[in-house]
């Protein structure tokens, strides 16, 4: 087990993004700015994490045959402590995710990895797996946030960069997550196909 | 009147795919075919209508009289996974063709955010039981009538030639994102 080439599989080899292709409802949803994409991209590497974790140690206990439903509710508990969490401490950041918050239980990613890695793999290994996959999760949508942010409202991180005349509201409009992700994956393509 | 206008609003205006985008891996993953678009559309609103249902009841009436409402996530889920088990079993027994037509994806409606996400939404808008199961059917009809639209579109892509970097996921994507354009429109109309 190489805890370096395990992350790193998370991050380029298998991003859950752009070579997966999983998890895409809180990545176009919610990537309307560079700050909500770490919130989200964090809040779901804390849940994989502990989920992957925790999985990893119960996974001889569980029967096969309710596995998932067993997933399910590992992965439901450590969504609602994240989400008091998020209502106790940063208020602003749980009013702009709203539903998307709630909704980390039924994130495809999480419960891929369960079944994929976590119920197959040792707690450590898991454990790095989880911040892997949840690093190129974060990447992934902070790319997606602050292109989004930088076309449709000028600014990066709330930082105003680009002049009033430069923004393209249609960017921060669902339209754009789906044009935005599209053009992104094209380059990730072109940068593949070259190697 | 109220009610129609919570019905059109969640077909149209907050369509789930093209302007919350919930229940966005189905929509990708199942709408290669108009057929199967159209089955797992309906299985869709069959679903969402008895979840919309049966969780306001078990919210309003079990985790609120007992100061459980903090619980309402792992409810929820519990809730929807049971109720996919139960209609999939009803469906095998009552029709067996239809159990046929609609295979894999009738087990696969648990992960779809779409279901969860509607039933969050009417509990966090306090809605009551008839106005919970307008806007889950209309949520659900909005969702049917985003993938059986696109996948319509997606049979004539598989013809055209498409420059090799755009391949597969991104011209979906891109197919997507100007439908959504379209969806848009239906802004202003409320």
């Amino acid at each position: 087990m190489n805890p370096v080439k395990i992350i790193k599989n998370g991050i380029i080899d298998e991003n859950p993004t752009f070579v997966q292709v999983i998890g895409m409802c809180p990545t176009l949803a919610v990537t309307s700015s560079a700050i909500n994409g770490v919130g989200m991209g964090l809040s779901t590497t804390a849940v994989l994490i502990c989920s992957n974790f925790v999985i990893s140690l119960i996974r001889k206990i569980i029967p096969d045959s309710v596995r998932i439903p067993c997933y399910i509710v590992v992965i439901a508990s450590f969504v609602t402590i994240v989400q008091m969490l998020l209502k106790g401490f940063v208020p602003t950041l749980d009013a702009s995710l709203g539903v998307y918050i709630p909704l980390i239980v039924v994130n495809c990613l999480i419960l891929a990895r369960a079944e994929a890695y976590a119920g197959k793999n040792g707690p450590i290994a898991s454990l790095f797996d989880g911040i892997g996959m949840g690093l190129g999760f974060t990447l992934a949508l902070t790319v997606l946030g602050a292109v989004r942010e930088l076309l449709g409202n000028g600014s990066l991180f709330n930082i105003a960069i680009l002049p009033e005349s430069c923004k393209t509201l249609l960017m921060i409009l669902p339209p754009g997550a789906f044009i935005t992700l599209a053009f992104l994956m094209v380059l990730v393509n072109l940068v593949r196909n070259r190697k | 009147m109220n009610l129609f206008v919570t019905l059109m609003a969640a077909i149209f205006v907050n369509n789930f795919i093209f302007s919350k985008f919930l229940g966005i891996c189905p929509f990708l993953g199942v709408s290669k075919k108009v057929e199967t678009a159209a089955g797992m559309g309906v299985a869709v609103i069959f679903v969402i209508a008895l979840a919309s249902a049966a969780t306001w009841l078990v919210y309003n009436f079990v985790l609120v009289p007992m100061n459980l409402s903090y619980l309402y996530n792992i409810a929820f889920i519990l809730i929807i996974a049971s109720l996919v088990q139960f209609v999939e079993m009803f469906i095998k027994k009552s029709s067996p063709s239809l159990y046929q037509a609609l295979g894999v994806y009738l087990p696969l409606i648990t992960t779809n955010c779409a279901v969860l996400g509607v039933t969050v939404t009417n509990m966090e808008s306090n809605f009551g039981f008839i106005k919970s199961l307008v806007n889950g059917v209309g949520a659900a009809v909005g969702f049917a009538l985003a993938i059986i639209l696109f996948a319509g579109v997606r049979e004539r892509l598989e013809r055209c030639p498409i420059p090799k970097p755009f391949q597969g996921f991104p011209i979906t994507l891109i197919t997507a994102g100007l439908m959504s354009i379209a969806f848009l429109g239906f802004s202003g109309m409320l």
